[in-house]
């Protein structure tokens, strides 16, 4: 087949009706355009929501659970084996939070090649006192250095530094806290554990996620110093937080972990589900109105080339006569759509960078993370290739109705009606 | 002898359906030599124009067999028609139809860019040497809307011989013209069949014109009578 002869004749077409090509090509490109703006700053915002989550829920959580021993003394006995068994008023086992074996189980973790980081906390809730006052509240206990690898509590921090927690009996309250108390980086504020032990801890920092109620109970104090309050040796351990590189095997994984090292464990889906659903709600809006602009643009292409074909009808016609197939003219008919599509699709992914640009400077200030100052923008380099192969897609399907059409006219019918 | 048909047709018979089923064609059998000048002649509607398109290939509903340069044409496909009608049959119709978009040369190039056998330089050259012996060198770059009625009917003659066919058909080539452009376009046409050895078959209402051609086919209610 002559491609060059073929896409010749497709563009001296265009040409003769440059105004409605320029039409079709722009309905093209607006659809495009909006397209990978709305599916970038949709997929940003998912990014901006995901991390919120990501940076307080480890990919898999190891801790102890309250709940009853799941082998009750009837089921050892043999007599009742085989019995249907009735049991009343069970209570909780007290195994304690603390992960039994927790040394062992971190050096473990540390080495598997599937995990980033292992991050052991302690949590103990306490009353924070004040005067007269005592306002309850949570002191997570951290390794310092690798909960900031994790999770980078260092974003949420607004005064101090994370590294200060590695000073003896210091410790990083929330903002919401420090209002209530009065209390700003460099005073003393004192503590009472739940078991009536005592303790003042320097403040070195001042931290905001942007939830009232986090802020306002949450604060971050070393391992050593939380294990020190609580009178336990350095091996309480209440949870061990474990990211992995592959997060989508997060799941199996925690499966794992739970039957090899006898904890319970929790993936970061089961834990934040709702999160989950929210985003992928919001992908599937914005493919639903990128898909609703192309069709649209999809049948102006269609109207447009039909229109061509009546008003061609005598060139195709003598195309035929003079030796190009039926299949020679579909093709002229296809390159005229894949020339429309590929020009507006083209600017498209141009102008649809140039809004995400734009959107991507309108400031945004959010206090749950302080480092973000604009609107987010996701600049996936995967949704301009689904936007260029869908404006293809779509100017195809929509050139090849006219274009079978048009490889089907009777060149006879024509020059003998005239 | 038999080397000498350029185009043969054995019991050709065709039917219009609409609206009463109808036969227009009844099983003609032709035989046309190479360097022929052939004139159809016949009332309207006794069937000349339709036996033209049946001979041309566009139209293959029909019954019977054509053969063209030896070749049996019946049943080809579309693709095999459309080369047979590029290589070996040129067209003049009674309206020019060139191609608004390009220039003159380009429509007198445009089946022979198809055909692919010479490069686009050679090719252009030869377009222009057609348009000269027509007298139309002088407007080779003109769009198309640009010519007069006569002008383009000879840039379209052009276009039929630009890849040397062996068979040259007319349906009324000169049907749109005046006397002075008419008797040019006859020139030109006997000039081909005694020159170049091509053939020529015509369908016309003109008869000076078919006078003047060396053999007369005049059909009277789909058959040939003489």
């Amino acid at each position: 087949m002559n491609t060059k002869l073929i896409l010749n004749i497709a563009l001296h077409l265009l040409r003769a009706r440059l105004k409605q090509t320029i039409v079709a090509a722009v309905g093209v490109t607006f659809s495009i355009a909006m397209f990978i703006a709305l599916v970038g700053f949709m997929n940003g915002l998912n990014g901006l929501l995901d991390g919120l989550m990501m940076n307080r829920t480890p990919h898999v959580l190891l801790y102890n659970e309250i709940k009853p021993s799941e082998n009750q003394p009837i089921f050892l006995s043999k007599e009742f084996k085989d019995k249907t068994n009735f049991l009343g008023s069970i209570k909780p086992k007290n195994i304690g939070l603390s992960i039994y074996n927790s040394k062992t189980i971190i050096a473990v973790l540390k080495k598997d090649s599937r995990v980033i980081d292992v991050a052991p906390k302690v949590t103990l809730p306490v009353f924070f006192n004040t005067g007269t006052i005592e306002i309850s509240g949570i002191i997570n206990g951290i390794d310092v250095l690798s909960e900031d690898k994790l999770f980078k509590i260092s974003d949420n921090i607004i005064e101090g530094k994370v590294a200060d927690l590695l000073q003896n009996n210091s410790i990083i309250i929330g903002k919401g806290l420090s209002d209530k108390m009065l209390l700003t980086i460099g005073d003393i504020i004192k503590i009472t554990t739940a078991k009536g032990n005592l303790a003042s801890l320097k403040i070195v920092g001042i931290s905001e996620i942007g939830i009232a109620e986090i802020d306002n109970t949450m604060s971050y104090t070393s391992l050593n110093t939380a294990q020190k309050m609580l009178g336990e040796p350095t091996n309480y351990i209440t949870d061990i937080q474990v990211n992995l590189y592959d997060i989508e095997s997060a799941l199996t994984v925690s499966k794992e972990f739970k039957d090899k090292f006898v904890v319970d464990a929790i993936d970061f889906k089961t834990a934040n589900s709702q999160f989950e659903t929210g985003s992928s709600v919001r992908s599937i809006i914005s493919y639903a109105v990128g898909f609703v602009l192309l069709t649209v643009a999809g049948f102006g292409i269609y109207n447009i080339l039909n229109m061509m074909i009546y008003e061609k009808m005598d060139s195709i016609a003598i195309l035929k006569a003079t030796g190009f197939s039926g299949n020679d003219v579909k093709w002229i008919f296809i390159s005229l759509s894949v020339i429309i599509g590929l020009a507006g699709g083209t600017l498209g992914l141009v102008f649809g960078y140039i809004f995400s640009s734009i959107i991507d400077l309108i400031p945004f200030k959010t206090a749950s993370l302080p480092t973000v100052t604009t609107y987010p923008i996701d600049y996936n380099p995967i949704y301009y290739v689904i936007g260029i192969v869908f404006a293809l897609f779509t100017t195809i399907i929509a050139g090849l109705f006219p274009a079978l059409k048009a490889s089907k006219v009777d060149p006879v019918s024509i020059i003998r009606g005239k | 002898m038999e080397n000498n048909t350029i185009l043969e047709t054995i019991g050709l018979s065709k039917y219009f359906y609409d609206p009463v089923k109808f036969q227009v064609l009844k099983e003609i059998d032709l035989k046309i030599n190479h360097g022929e000048f052939i004139s159809v002649v016949g009332k309207s509607g006794c069937g000349k124009s339709t036996l033209l398109y049946l001979l041309s290939t566009m139209d293959t509903d029909y019954e019977g067999k054509i053969l063209i340069d030896n070749q049996l044409v019946t049943g080809k496909t579309d693709k095999e028609l459309a080369i047979i009608r590029n290589e070996k049959i040129g067209f003049v119709f009674q309206f020019h139809y060139l191609l608004a978009e390009y220039s003159a040369l380009k429509n007198v190039m445009l089946p022979g860019m198809k055909l692919g056998k010479y490069s686009n330089e050679e090719l252009e050259h030869r377009a222009m040497e057609h348009l000269k012996t027509l007298d139309m060198g002088d407007q080779a770059l003109k769009m198309t809307n640009q010519l007069s009625g006569g002008q383009k009917q000879r840039v379209a003659i052009a276009r039929a011989l630009i890849n040397d066919p062996v068979l040259i058909m007319g349906d009324e080539p000169t049907g749109n013209l005046d006397k002075k452009n008419s008797d040019l376009v006859f020139d030109i046409f006997n000039k081909l069949t005694q020159e170049e050895n091509q053939t020529l078959l015509v369908v016309t209402h003109d008869n000076d014109f078919a006078e003047r051609t060396n053999r007369i086919i005049t059909m009277e209610d789909g058959k040939i009578i003489s």
